[in-house]
């Protein structure tokens, strides 16, 4: 598919300048399009640096408030300091002990992804579960659906104390607030991916002599898939915020306790820094489930070359 | 195939309540080609949906070889008009998607598949996917897959209005050829004349809504009929006479509806 696409695109930009075509390229088109995608993403991001260095360069950007990225990136191993894991701050336990700082910004950064996936997971599997649910039983529906509508636009933070409450502190309240940010709405988008569903596939099914259950587990689902992948990517971006809040009030160790930690002693550079794995770490992520996505809706046509056409 | 007194009213017993359908009698014979003919919206595909047991209707009966229907059948396979075929399953798959539904064995399934293709000549697609064929090309898979399940009555909502105009008349050759291979009844459904006038067995003229049946027009000629002879002329000039007046009315109340709204 995507082969396809740059296809496409190859002819139009032949079609657009010969000088081009006529020059014979080295590399297969899928790489050409990766390395020129991963080329804007580094103009755009350089472009944002670019323009902090020179606020900071004017005087505009106060170091100590808005330390510009060549202050907050250019010394990692100091940084790299206080991503401490949670044996090295208990009692009697000597600070150079433990992992080396490297090693603690890894076992960090690995604790939080493990906990966005795990809360991700368990979210899309209940969520879609749910929302068939409501839509194969109607007494399901009436029972469950107003509470769910009820309580989906209650914001995270407020299920923070309750997931303290019952789950104390640890991976599981993280996980816990992971789900509840995503699983309601995700629960409505699923009902309302259902009612989306091409009549005629489900009366294609129902002409064959499927069952209701056939009809679901063979029509429903495979057609709500697309557009539940899609729903899941967006909820990434959700489960990595949540994350952070949860992380925030003490679960040991996590991106969310570092940018706690740079809070409390005033240390912009570490909240900075600790932003820019952030973002790193989401945009890998989203990365990741695209090709998932690309991996499992082979079918599902690629339309963002039309677009570009316009 | 015996419809009698068969009416439907969409919505019924509510404001938006309207009559679709109004004491329709038809009867079909086996291997019969019976073409609906009507002005859009006068409920020829609501007759159809009925009769393929998707919708129920509001008043009368139809039988089906003596069983009365009131569910969908593999029997009776409706073709729609936009491609249905799933797009997650490649073309063997969506042919044979009936015969998985009963739980079919892989090797049945993968035969039936390649024989109901290879009767509408796209047995090189088996393992193609429906975004690679062209819109022809996804209607035939579309009646492949109706003709895996052996069906005694073929329901076509104007399976070809989307496609071309030389694609349709291929079509429409590909389309007695396997009516008459197949050994089924046809209802076929448009609001095409030359359409009627090329397939026809017998033409059913609708009147505007709510639909009921103006007048049945046999037709005795000889297929491959040549549009351009006398007689297809003739028979045209006879049902656009049939069909003015209805198509007329049917613009003058959705005027009056658009008015009303």
């Amino acid at each position: 598919m995507s082969g396809n696409l740059a296809g496409t695109a190859g002819r139009l930009r032949r079609a657009g300048s010969s000088a081009l075509a006529s020059r014979p390229s080295a590399l297969p088109p899928n790489v050409r399009q990766a390395l020129s995608r991963l080329g804007w993403t580094v103009v755009s991001v350089g472009l944002f640096v670019g323009l902090w260095e020179l606020a900071w360069l004017l005087g505009i950007a106060d170091a100590r408030l808005l330390p510009p990225p060549h202050i907050f990136l250019g010394n990692i191993p100091d940084q790299a300091r206080f991503f401490n894991t949670a044996t090295r701050w208990q009692i009697g336990v000597d600070a150079a002990a433990g992992p080396s700082p490297y090693e603690a910004v890894g076992i960090t950064v690995a604790a939080t992804a493990g906990r966005v996936f795990a809360g991700l997971a368990i979210a899309a599997v209940l969520s879609v579960t749910v929302g068939v649910l409501v839509r194969y039983f109607a007494l399901f529906e009436k029972l469950t659906l107003p509470t769910i509508t009820l309580l989906s636009p209650v914001s995270p933070i407020a299920w923070l104390p309750v997931a303290i409450f019952i789950f104390g502190i640890g991976n599981a309240p993280a996980i816990f607030m992971v789900v509840v940010a995503l699983f309601f709405h995700m629960v409505l988008s699923t009902v309302s991916q259902i009612d989306g569903v091409n009549r005629n596939f489900i009366n294609v099914g129902r002409t064959m002599g499927a069952t209701k259950r056939q009809i679901y587990a063979r029509v429903i689902i495979p057609a709500i898939l697309p557009q539940m992948l899609i729903v899941l990517r967006l909820n990434l971006f959700g489960a990595w915020m949540v994350v952070l809040v949860a992380e925030s009030t003490g679960v040991g160790f996590g991106l969310g306790q570092v940018i706690m930690l740079a809070r409390n002693t005033f240390n912009p550079s570490l909240v900075f820094f600790t932003i820019a794995l952030i973002g790193l770490l989401g945009f890998l992520t989203d990365w990741l489930l695209r090709q998932v996505q690309r991996r499992i809706l082979y079918w599902v046509p690629q339309t963002t070359g039309v677009l570009r056409g316009l | 195939m015996v419809c009698r007194g068969v009416s439907k009213t969409w919505a019924a017993g509510t404001a938006r309540a309207h009559e679709a359908l109004r004491d329709v009698d038809l009867d079909v014979a086996p291997g019969e080609f019976v073409v609906l003919l009507g002005p859009s919206g006068c409920g020829k595909s609501t007759l159809l949906y009925l009769i393929a047991g998707l919708e129920e209707a509001t008043g009368g009966a139809i039988r089906s070889f003596r069983d009365a229907v009131d569910r969908p059948s593999p029997d009776r396979s409706l073709i729609f008009q936009e491609t249905s075929l799933f797009p997650w399953l490649s073309v063997w798959q969506n042919v044979a998607f009936g015969l998985s539904i009963r739980g079919a064995p892989e090797e049945e399934r993968r035969n039936v598949a390649r024989e109901a293709l290879a009767r509408v000549g796209l047995a090189e697609a088996m393992h193609k996917r429906p975004d690679e064929l062209s819109g022809g090309m996804r209607q035939r898979v579309a009646v492949a897959r109706a003709l895996a399940m052996r069906p005694k009555v073929l329901l076509m909502d104007e399976p070809f209005a989307a496609l071309d105009v030389q694609t349709r008349a291929k079509m429409q050759d590909f389309l007695l050829d396997v009516w008459r291979d197949s050994g089924a009844s046809v209802l076929f459904v448009t609001h095409h004349i030359d359409e009627a006038v090329a397939l026809a067995d017998r033409v059913v003229v609708f009147t505007a809504r709510p639909g009921r049946i103006k007048s049945i027009v046999p037709v005795d000629l000889p297929r491959p009929r040549d549009p351009f002879s006398p007689e297809c002329a003739h028979l045209r000039a006879r049902l656009t006479g049939e069909l003015r007046g209805e198509v007329d009315r049917a613009f003058a109340e959705q005027e009056a509806l658009a008015g009303a709204a």
